[in-house]
């Protein structure tokens, strides 16, 4: 049986290790927390499983391999919801719904009716909406600690070491692969988590604003996750102007957040490349799985089928660097 | 064009912010030729130098960088910004922005005038960010801004030369002194014509940045900005009410 390691057990570690046992490969998982949690970005992802919406702004690619992950998490056994996505934006912005609608592909167009028999509490809110059917969402904390259960199950071995490359190695440490990976840099994100009982959301609702833009995933319990800020710096500090942003926006969403319990503010900087789009970095025998950006559960399964073709069949795919440096 | 001293062999400038990636900005600097890239520092620093790998990302264009002080709603900020901008990029450059409305990011003139200066005793050169105004224009002048930066239309609006009167009176008021007209503009019709006005150069963001393909709207407004400067420097025809056909009439035959 082969051998292999992977270095880090972030989604897009945990993504390789499914599919390195899928593969029938003997599997050791290295990463110095011995749990998923706050230490990893994809602790504060918002869990979208949307590449149409993804397709505003990031390239082709994204969308393609995008359309993988929904069908991938739930073979792995996750909660994934399928209800799609709804696009609105507020009376005066009504122009970047259409800018919207004209980058993007499979949207329907909803009048303030078909919003409301989608989403009751969204009703006399908006007049027109946008409604990506093809779309699902997961809720990413849960997600990753049941793949990290299962792969444990299926004999995958867990290390709460840092670990080091050694024969095959898959190293996912994400932003930690600064050292081997110098084009590689951090582009902070901040979320905020409210609870409201007086507001229900079937799906993740994109408020389109020039300057504000937001999502709001609706979790179990009465959650919602409101993200996310996208800057050009690897700090951590959750500025108080984020902050006021997001809940801004999501008061502009729907007033009844104003009353919400404000439950947690996270941040943290996701590992991209220049170009926004991940990359597959051989080095000898280690591969590097990296440069996710902000689509780690929407392109971690993808690249991890990828990467993992490459190992064991000397396939080269789309996003593969050989020998970088 | 001269900038405080400074040769610059183009007369679009471009923003740093909003690009779908830093390859894609990259891509948009190549394509256009831009001489000039304004680099945000307040929002992205961090107070340390966190944002590192982008500006590293930015100085890799090989442009003349001009930081700016975006976001900045008092003095204060945008001189504590200026000086934090003055040791990260080494330059004493500077656009200087202070903004008076929230709403439409209008800047406060007052507090513009009043940064200008202290800006410029402590040595720095000051592109102010300004509105057509005329008076508030000879008041920056007169605290020792060279260079005068003038909005088309508020900030990402895209909505082009909202006053246009104002723009001309202004431009004809100082014909020396080197203007680029900053925010607003939205199409690379909009800054042919602030170019056949006689403005030095353009300065742009959004439209850019948010374009389907910025690289291409990049040269779009590339080749409007030297297509406007061509035509002011071609000493354009006046319009007139009279039809003058540029072939004679006389003698052709008559076909009714």
């Amino acid at each position: 049986m082969r051998q292999a390691r992977v270095l880090g057990a972030g989604v897009a570690g945990l993504c390789v290790a499914a599919e390195l046992v899928a593969r029938g490969c003997e599997v050791t998982v290295f990463d110095p927390a011995p749990r998923p949690g706050p230490h990893g970005c994809s602790w504060w992802a918002g869990g979208m499983l949307a590449p149409f919406c993804e397709g505003e702004a990031a390239e082709e690619p994204v969308v393609r391999l995008g359309q993988e992950a929904a069908g991938w998490w739930e073979r792995q056994g996750a909660a994934v919801d399928r209800r799609g996505t709804i696009v609105v934006a507020l009376g005066r912005d009504r122009r970047e719904l259409d800018r919207f609608a004209r980058r993007t592909e499979r949207h329907k167009r909803l009048d303030a009716e078909g919003l409301a028999a989608l989403e009751p509490d969204l009703i006399g809110r908006f007049d027109r909406a946008l409604h990506v059917p093809g779309e699902a969402h997961l809720a990413p904390r849960a997600a990753l600690a049941h793949l990290r259960d299962r792969l444990e199950r299926n004999g995958v071995a867990f290390v709460a070491e840092p670990g080091h490359p050694d024969g095959l190695t898959f190293d996912c440490r994400g932003l930690a692969a600064r050292d081997m990976l110098p084009d590689l840099r951090g582009v902070k994100g901040e979320m905020a988590i409210l609870r409201s009982a007086d507001i229900r959301l079937s799906r993740p609702v994109r408020l389109l604003h020039p300057r504000f833009p937001l999502y709001v995933v609706p979790r179990a319990e009465g959650l919602f996750m409101l993200g996310a800020t996208q800057i050009e710096s690897d700090d951590r500090h959750r500025s108080v102007r984020s902050v006021l942003e997001l809940l801004s926006a999501a008061y502009a969403l729907h007033p009844a957040f104003g009353e919400a319990e404000l439950v947690e503010i996270g941040v943290d900087a996701r590992p991209a490349f220049p170009d926004n789009l991940p990359r597959l970095c051989r080095q000898g025998q280690t591969i590097h799985v990296n440069g996710l950006f902000r689509h780690g559960f929407l392109l971690g399964p993808a690249l991890a089928r990828m990467a993992v073709e490459a190992a064991c069949e000397g396939t080269k795919p789309e996003f593969w660097h050989e020998d970088h440096d | 064009m001269r900038l405080y001293e400074t040769e610059i062999g183009s007369r679009l400038m471009l923003g740093t912010a909003q690009y779908p990636s830093p390859a894609v900005l990259a891509d948009a600097f190549r394509r256009s030729g831009a001489g000039i890239a304004t680099v945000s520092v307040r929002r992205e620093a961090g107070g340390e130098r966190a944002g590192a790998a982008f500006w590293e990302l930015v100085r890799d264009l090989g442009v003349t960088l001009l930081p700016n002080t975006a976001g900045c709603h008092s003095v204060r900020e945008a001189v504590t910004t200026a000086q934090m901008a003055r040791e990260l990029f080494d330059t004493s450059w500077i656009k200087l922005e202070v903004i008076g409305h929230a709403d439409t990011l209008q800047p406060d003139p007052f507090g513009l005038v009043e940064a200008a200066r202290i800006l410029t005793e402590d040595g720095f050169c000051v592109f102010p960010y300004t509105t057509e105004d005329v008076v508030l224009a000879d008041r920056l002048l007169s605290v020792g801004c060279e260079v005068l930066m003038p909005w088309g239309a508020p900030i990402g609006t895209g909505l082009g030369l909202t006053n246009v009167y104002g723009l001309r009176t202004l431009r004809a008021q100082f014909p020396d002194v080197p203007m680029v007209v900053d925010a607003g503009l939205g199409l690379p019709s909009q800054a042919a014509t602030a170019m056949e006005m006689g403005y030095d150069a353009v300065l742009l963001n959004t439209a850019v940045a948010k374009a389907g393909d910025p690289a291409a709207m990049a040269e779009g407004f590339a080749r409007a900005v030297e297509a406007g400067r061509l035509a002011f420097q071609a000493d354009p025809m006046e319009p007139r009410d009279m039809a003058a056909p540029s072939t004679p009439v006389v003698g052709k035959a008559f076909l009714e």
